[in-house]
């Protein structure tokens, strides 16, 4: 076997953190990016800019705001055990969310350039054929956008599978349950006698995040024709 | 069916303020480009909201600012054929044309196989959009546009983006399209020969007014509409009957209520009725009837009207025992054969200038 027990725990918690972040958020990012690009209300530029600040904040910062809101004793963490028995706190699941929140704004923006780059006047013509709104965006917009909403959740993915400052401030470094992949190296490189292992894990970076390139590219070209009919 | 249009809408320096109303056939939106033809289009279509204005079908409001009614795009059942086709270009040309039909409450008045049929579809049906010509683009256009079952087709210059073969192949399909399904039209053109060709009903709109709306033929004998129609293409519309042919000459008469034509290449049987267009330009006066001359249509008339003098010529309104003509003489002619009202006069007509395109299948 080329990677050890130990090794097979990190990556797998790894990819299901990513996989998780990103799929909880996809939801989230289209209806920002659907907002963002076609609505008109008060307050747009600050939410573009509320949307944007994982980009631009320390990942700490996030990390912490995150810990104090969604924490055992905060008040929205504290709800949300009680009501629902969802905790984030030192969970994987809240290094998924500390992922997809960090991912959002790549998410978004790509979906956003999608959605503004569509022919407004196809979805006039679906209409005029019989078609309601929600019809219109399910059989028009939304094939129209695939490419851009493939892209986004790629970015969000390898935005996630990098993603440190946040998750060990938020749910810390605990093996096996939120030692990701850069956790772990950073682990590594702390204790003495531990380069070459980490070295390995820098290759298995590397590797998945290529792969991840690749798969994505494949697919984001398949999805182009199909789009554009070619 | 009976389209009653009234809209008023403001956009940017441009006032849209149109009134107008047809029943049934073709309905040509004639006028330059920027006098507002498409907006009315979309204002019927439900794809732009009028400020004012009321827009009914069949006598049910589709838009009413009165009475604040306003028909969602989707449940209008007006079908839409724009200008560049439009097709959804993530799927095949078969299912563009199925893509209306689910949302349609009846069956279709135009099942897919007549629809297939009458546009020449067959070939194309796997195919995407984007591997299409222009002219086969319009022609799947046309056909999602009436599989959506809708009870009045809107065309907007459809046949602006195409050449002038694939022009005339595409006019013969709306052409069988008015006849064979007998869907209501309005159609947007700055094209004179297609309006003669097609329509019944003509709105000449001009800096987004409808200035007249009624039967093309009257509409071209109007003075007063003689700038808007062009004055090159200008001319009067007549309505005959095909009556004899002479095959040997390539010569077809043509009857109508002032007389009768000889007319080349007609492409119609006799006893089939034609809409001609005789240009003004056309079409010369003579005060007595001359004699030995290759003209081979002579009219015996009297000068009803004279225009507005343009440069050197003036059109001349002539009427020919009831049958009104136009013709554009110079004003050295004019002051020479002494034209005026009442005056009595032959027009000339020279056979070879009615050629196919001025004549329309009614």
């Amino acid at each position: 076997m080329l990677l050890s027990p130990a090794e097979l725990e990190v990556l797998g918690l790894s990819l299901k953190v990513a996989f998780t972040g990103v799929i909880a958020s996809l939801p989230v990012a289209l209806a920002l990016a659907y907002l963002l690009a076609r609505a008109q209300f008060p307050g747009k530029i600050l939410l573009d800019g509320i949307v944007h600040l994982p980009l631009v904040l320390p990942p700490v910062v996030i990390g912490y705001l995150l810990l104090v809101a969604l924490g055992r004793n905060g008040p929205l963490g504290a709800w949300l055990a009680q009501h629902f028995g969802i905790v984030f706190a030192f969970r994987w699941t809240g290094a998924a969310l500390a992922a997809s929140v960090m991912g959002l704004p790549l998410a978004v923006r790509a979906m956003r350039q999608a959605i503004e780059a569509v022919d407004r006047r196809l979805e006039a013509a679906a209409s005029t054929l019989g078609a309601p709104p929600l019809a219109v965006f399910a059989s028009v917009t939304l094939p129209l956008i695939l490419p851009g909403v493939l892209n986004g959740m790629l970015l969000s993915f390898a935005r996630s599978l990098g993603e440190f400052g946040a998750t060990i401030t938020f749910v810390s470094n605990i093996p096996g349950e939120t030692q990701t992949l850069p956790l772990a190296i950073y682990s590594l490189t702390q204790v003495p006698g531990g380069d070459a292992q980490a070295m390995r894990l820098c290759l298995l970076s590397i590797v998945l995040s290529l792969s991840a390139l690749v798969v994505s590219e494949i697919m984001l070209r398949r999805a182009r024709r199909r789009a554009h009919g070619a | 069916m009976r389209l009653e249009v009234s809209v008023c809408k403001q956009l940017g320096a441009f006032a849209l303020d149109a009134a107008f109303a047809s029943d049934g056939g073709v309905t040509a939106l004639f006028g330059r480009s920027g006098s507002g033809k498409t907006s009315v289009l979309n204002a019927i279509a439900g794809l732009l909201r009028p400020d004012r204005g009321r827009i009914a079908l069949e006598g049910e409001a589709l838009f009413d600012a009165a009475a604040r009614v306003d028909v969602a795009v989707h449940r209008r059942r007006i079908g839409y054929v724009f200008q560049e086709g439009r097709l959804l270009p993530h799927i095949t040309v078969h299912q563009n044309l199925l893509y209306g039909r689910r949302f349609a409450r009846g069956p279709g008045a135009v099942p897919l196989d007549k629809v297939i049929e009458l546009l020449g579809l067959a070939k194309l049906l796997e195919r995407r959009p984007h591997d299409l010509s222009g002219g086969e683009k319009q022609r799947v256009a046309i056909g999602r546009a009436l599989l959506a079952d809708p009870r009045l087709l809107l065309m907007d210059e459809p046949l602006a983006a195409l050449d002038a073969p694939r022009k005339s192949e595409i006019l013969y399909y709306v052409e069988r399209l008015r006849d064979e399904v007998r869907v209501p039209i309005v159609y947007v053109s700055h094209s004179l020969d297609e309006v003669v060709r097609l329509a019944d009903t003509i709105v000449v709109m001009s800096e987004g007014r409808a200035l007249y709306a009624g039967p093309v033929a009257d509409a071209m004998a109007r003075m007063e509409l003689r700038p808007y129609l062009g004055r090159f293409e200008g001319g009067a519309v007549i309505d005959a009957r095909v009556g004899e042919q002479d095959l040997e000459m390539g010569l077809a008469r043509l009857d109508f209520a002032g007389g009768a034509l000889l007319a080349p290449d007609v492409d119609a049987l006799p006893g089939e009725r034609v809409r001609v267009r005789i240009r003004a330009r056309d079409v010369s006066l003579a005060t007595v009837r001359p004699e030995a001359i290759s003209m081979l249509n002579v009219l015996a008339c009297r000068v009803v009207a004279m225009g507005e003098p343009a440069g050197a010529s003036v059109d001349v309104q002539i009427d020919a025992s009831g049958t009104v003509l136009i013709a554009r003489v110079t004003r050295k002619s004019v002051a020479a054969l002494g034209l005026a009202p009442g005056v009595p006069v032959y027009a000339l007509i020279k056979s070879v200038a009615i050629d196919r395109r001025s004549v329309g299948y009614a």
